[in-house]
């Protein structure tokens, strides 16, 4: 399929690109920018006027629960939210069930999500067996299976020589790893961020000591190995301002930040609001504040979904039991516009936190939009609001603490490998 | 779900629902103090009844153990002429299957009016309050006997009523609560109705391990030292400490406690003269209060009770008794 994309916005952080072009489409790829290439016969024309044409997202964090939690989401409806909110590639946790520690489920998992013909899936492999923290994963069969990193979800390794010596193996063979954070201690039990909500609420809480205590057994840890650690949803002001140290002395870590974290806190608990029952927890003003900046300077390199279908059931229950996670793939684009345009971080800037410098993090060619590379595009509306509805979701988890909110951004087409996957 | 607001108001200001005593005016809590003032009296007399919910159905609903509350609960519904329909629920219905709205749903189906629940999680009676509501059953109220850590609202308000009736005036009042504040539902409720009245003066005494972070963002002083924290005040409200406080590191041991948070004479004598002395019951004696101040002149624990009965048909028939 030939497609000329005409009178569009192209904004490719990657390349600097920044200006009202054609872009012309052939064969899944970027045929040319500017001019049409000799002999293209376009089969079809999208209009692109007063859009922007920017490199389909790239979301580190997204999960899928498949297999064994197709009751909470499915491959195919959570693939259809992705390219619903302009995500065209996207890592998926290990958390699944089975986790992900062998190669025989990341082989059906991707060969699956190829078969969805969506968004590009990239498995992230478990750290250690049964995310149990105690015996490492094949590393180099997952590698080859598929897995871009290894992760231990949301399962923190108590054991902290299984987490130096799982890193060391990693370093060995150049694998990546990313962490969340955590210590399982601090955290137990707690559903709050420990503060005035909390306490007022009587809700158990998680102090944010849990992400700094964590936080530096990484640090130290990714200095004594040399492995380059992903850190995944920081959640404190304290965790911001220890990554801007480690960054400045060098370290080579990289970090992400939730989306939802950039826009909510504690407060939006209201009264037990388990639409806001997420993890890491929302945390205060001021730590919104710090992630935000953290966000603007660069101590924190990219915005995650976050993306975790919950279905209603484990919703409506009291907010200490509801499960933890928000719907978050379609809100993505939206959530990180709403930021920049508030802290008045230009287009091209922002878009770089959800394009190029997650495909960076993913080691393939991708998150540009370059002749010859992979045509996968998010074509959208920066001007026009929408609101979230949760009739109108494509994710299966409809569950999210933006529900009736009005956002900036809407996604008008998603073409995955040069094809119109989504268009609204 | 449904956070959004506070249920327990109506639009036009009408207490729909006793979910906190957080967020309530003033003349709301002095209004439920001064219409349970009759009913104090009530249990004195041959014929313990009135009419005020002759038809209603009011089920106690108690998801974790309690004979205590639920009895004085039952009483008052009875005493109201309600008819009263008890479910110990505990943990079996979980087991069952059955969520805790597809329980209210089916109680709402038997035509309930009110529930009267208690919950090991903080904000369940909201959840059922706001269930209610986006069914188009508003017409069912809910009380809260009790939420996780969250609150205790008629434990709150029956405090307030035993205070009043013995120092009248709360703008002139020092207050400490002392004990296990941060698993404590009755220390928040308690709090807030006594910031709500205008109280000056309220104190929390206790162990940095048995504190929520910022305490004092709820309007109260924090004391660690028992006898600092008791000087001069008008009342003192001494919390449960349950036993399960030795597991978890946050208390060495019962006979630790007692030491430095155990109310003893000699501690007392710094309060005021005339300091009353209150406990929401079960005491530990030996544990957390001495049994000779439990028993002693300044004890009102005993007519707590007493008050907690005629404040729970206040809020009852407030409620659901119809305009009043």
């Amino acid at each position: 399929m030939r497609i000329a994309i005409l009178g569009g916005r192209v904004v490719d952080p990657a390349s600097g690109t920044d200006r009202v072009t054609p872009v012309y489409i052939a064969d899944g790829r970027v045929a040319a920018l500017d001019a049409e290439p000799a002999s293209f016969h376009a089969e079809r024309t999208i209009d692109a006027k007063g859009l922007v044409v920017a490199p389909g997202l790239v979301d580190l964090n997204a999960r899928l629960r498949e297999p064994g939690l197709e009751h909470k989401a499915t491959l195919e409806s959570e693939l259809k939210a992705a390219v619903a909110g302009g995500v065209t590639r996207l890592a998926c946790p290990p958390d699944t069930d089975p986790p992900l520690d062998e190669p025989g489920l990341v082989e059906m998992l991707t060969q699956r999500a190829r078969h969805a013909r969506r968004a590009h899936v990239h498995p992230v492999g478990a750290l250690t067996m049964r995310l149990e923290g105690t015996t490492l994963t094949e590393m180099g069969a997952l590698a080859d299976a598929g897995c871009v990193a290894f992760s231990q979800g949301d399962v923190p390794i108590g054991d902290t020589q299984v987490l130096l010596r799982a890193m060391q193996y990693a370093a060995t063979f150049g694998h990546r790893v990313w962490l969340r954070p955590q210590d399982a201690h601090l955290a137990r039990g707690g559903v709050a961020h420990d503060g005035e909500i909390a306490t007022r609420l009587g809700l158990p809480a998680v102090p944010a000591c849990a992400e700094t205590i964590a936080l530096g057994t990484i640090l130290a840890l990714a200095r004594e190995t040399g492995v380059h650690v992903h850190l995944q949803r920081l959640s404190t002001a304290e965790g911001v301002a220890m990554v801007r140290a480690a960054k400045r002395d060098g370290l080579a870590v990289t970090c992400e930040v939730a989306a939802h974290h950039l826009h909510l806190c504690d407060i939006d608990i209201g009264w037990f609001d388990s639409l806001a029952r997420l993890d890491p927890p929302l945390r205060g003003t001021r730590d919104r504040a710090a992630l935000r900046a953290g966000l603007a300077d660069g101590t924190i390199d990219l915005v995650s979904s976050d993306h975790a279908p919950v279905d209603d059931d484990g919703k409506l229950v009291p907010f200490g039991e509801a499960e933890p996670g928000a719907t978050g793939l379609e809100l993505l684009l939206s959530l990180t516009l709403k930021w920049a345009h508030e802290e008045r971080v230009g287009l091209a800037d922002a878009l770089a936190r959800v394009t190029s410098r997650p495909a960076a993090l993913l080691g393939v060619p991708a998150g540009t939009i370059a002749t010859g590379a992979a045509a996968d595009l998010c074509i959208f509306d920066p001007a026009a609001h929408w609101r979230v509805e949760r009739r109108a979701l494509a994710s299966q988890g409809r569950n999210t603490p933006f529900a009736g909110h009005e956002l900036p951004g809407r996604v008008r087409y998603t073409l995955v490998d040069g094809a119109v996957v989504h268009e609204a | 779900m449904n956070g959004a607001r506070n249920p327990q108001l109506g639009p036009d200001g009408r207490l729909l629902h006793l979910l906190t005593l957080e967020g309530l005016p003033a003349e709301t809590i002095v209004s439920i103090l001064d219409t349970a003032e009759p009913f104090a009296s009530i249990g004195e007399r041959d014929v313990k009844k009135v009419p005020l919910l002759r038809g209603k159905a009011v089920f106690n609903l108690f998801f974790e153990n309690s004979t205590r509350t639920r009895t004085t609960f039952e009483i008052a519904a009875k005493r109201l002429s309600a008819d009263v329909i008890n479910l110990n629920i505990g943990a079996s219905s979980t087991s069952k299957g059955e969520t805790l709205l597809d329980t209210i749903d089916n109680l709402v189906a038997m035509n309930a009016d009110m529930f009267v629940v208690r919950h090991a999680q903080s904000g369940a009676p909201h959840l059922i309050a706001s269930h209610l509501h986006a069914t188009g059953k508003p017409h069912v109220h809910v009380i809260n006997a009790g939420d996780g850590r969250h609150g205790h609202p008629t434990q709150g308000l029956l405090d307030l009523y035993t205070i009043r009736h013995y120092k009248r005036d709360f703008r002139a009042l020092s207050v400490a609560i002392v004990g296990d504040v941060l698993h404590s539902r009755v220390a928040r409720s308690l709090i807030h109705g006594l910031t709500t009245l205008g109280t000056p003066d309220v104190r929390v005494i206790a162990p940095k391990t048995l504190l929520p972070a910022r305490v004092e963002a709820m309007g109260v002083r924090v004391h660690h030292d028992m006898r600092a924290g008791l000087a001069g005040c008008d009342v003192v409200v001494m919390l449960r400490l349950q036993s399960e406080r030795m597991k978890g590191a946050l208390l060495p041991s019962s006979g630790e406690y007692f030491r430095h948070y155990g109310l003893t004479a000699d501690k007392l004598a710094l309060a005021k003269a005339d300091a009353i002395v209150m406990h929401p019951g079960p005491m530990n004696r030996g544990v957390e209060i001495d049994s000779a101040v439990a028993d002693g002149e300044r004890s009102v624990i005993l007519p707590q009770v007493t008050f907690g009965i005629a404040v729970r048909m206040a809020v009852m028939s407030m409620i659901a008794g119809g305009p009043p």
